[in-house]
């Protein structure tokens, strides 16, 4: 799959936690459409930041696991402090997410003047999450939406477009899974200008064994309603 | 007061040995002091407790409890909440400390693609 190159004005933050079996390929993929990527390894211990590095990311390394919400906040940092970026756009790292919707959507931001272009899986049929899933996930989005005020279709949706703006407004502290509402809430907060975008979130095997089971829905549902 | 000595004695040494144990850690002026103060109220009702069980018992039946023990019970259920939400609290603050210190250490160092085609 080939996606004419951005510009260099967009960087892509993805959060890694023990992905060596994808890593290299997701990279790669990503490193055709964006001159940046920045991986930052949440302690990883299978090489994944070897793997990442060499398929062309810029690596920021937690000394140890401090979980994606942490991870995400370190991402942002990184472009805010080292980079010039105007767009941070954030990845999963798992292979659910499309680079061409990456793109997709930082030029929708760009030419829309928005300061958030939030992912989701629920504006059109591409993505079918399986009945038990969706329901989990729809509740999970009518919690975020009651927590948060926003009126959003989809919840924990990893791939977001963030403006340098909005972007220098987070402080995302929860560590764990709550940050996916925290980010959401905070991002509401700036009052900047924001919309979603159709995304198609690929569940693959190994998505499905590693982050995206059922169980893991339950906790997104849990999480919601604990923050 | 001098019947029972064994558990009277041993009690108190155990009430002491906490005292000490407690009373090392440090924190700030206004906290620390506030927390020296209730520890010393602490400390007074336990020897009185030990000492005097009739009292206690008579302030248990004052508020409406049967007997001093279950009075005890009460209160060290209580305490013992505030201790779980109190170190909660500071749990939850040092990991914070931890993930802005990881944080810095992390951007300290970043590592740029290894392929060489990136500027960085």
């Amino acid at each position: 799959m080939t996606v004419s190159p951005t510009s260099d004005d967009a960087v892509l933050v993805v959060p890694v936690f023990n992905e060596a079996a994808v890593i290299a390929e997701v990279v790669t993929a990503a490193r055709a459409a964006f001159a940046v990527v920045v991986c930052v390894d949440d302690g990883s211990t299978d090489g994944s930041a070897a793997l990442a590095q060499a398929a062309g990311a810029t690596v920021v390394r937690h000394p140890f696991n401090l979980g994606q919400g942490a991870a995400l906040q370190t991402g942002v940092r990184y472009v805010l402090d080292a980079t010039p970026a105007a767009y941070l756009v954030t990845f999963d790292a798992d292979g659910q997410h499309q680079v061409a919707d990456a793109v997709a959507m930082a030029r929708h931001a760009r030419q829309h003047e928005l300061a958030v272009v939030f992912g989701s899986r629920f504006l059109d049929d591409r993505t079918r999450p399986g009945g038990l899933r969706r329901l989990l996930l729809k509740s999970a989005v009518w919690l975020t939406n009651q927590q948060t005020g926003m009126r959003l279709s989809d919840a924990h949706n990893g791939l977001r477009v963030i403006r340098r703006d909005a972007a220098m407004r987070l402080d995302l502290r929860a560590n764990r899974m709550a940050h996916a509402t925290e980010i959401v809430l905070q991002l509401g907060r700036t009052r900047l200008p924001w919309q979603e975008y159709p995304v198609h979130v690929l569940y693959t095997d190994y998505s499905r064994a590693k982050g995206q089971s059922l169980m893991n829905a339950v906790n997104v549902l849990l999480d919601s309603i604990l923050k | 007061m001098l019947d029972q000595p064994l558990i009277k004695l041993i009690l108190v040494v155990a009430i002491i040995g906490v005292t000490v144990m407690l009373n090392r850690s440090t924190a700030g002026a206004r906290h620390e002091a506030v927390r020296r103060l209730m520890l010393v109220a602490f400390v007074v009702l336990a020897l009185v407790a030990v000492l005097f069980p009739p009292f206690l018992t008579s302030v248990a039946q004052a508020v409406g409890v049967g007997r001093g023990a279950d009075l005890l019970l009460y209160g060290l259920t209580v305490t013992f909440l505030g201790y779980v939400a109190a170190s909660y609290r500071r749990l939850r603050q040092m990991e914070h400390q931890v993930t802005v210190l990881a944080r810095e250490v992390a951007l300290q160092h970043p590592r740029p693609p290894r392929d060489g085609s990136e500027d960085g």
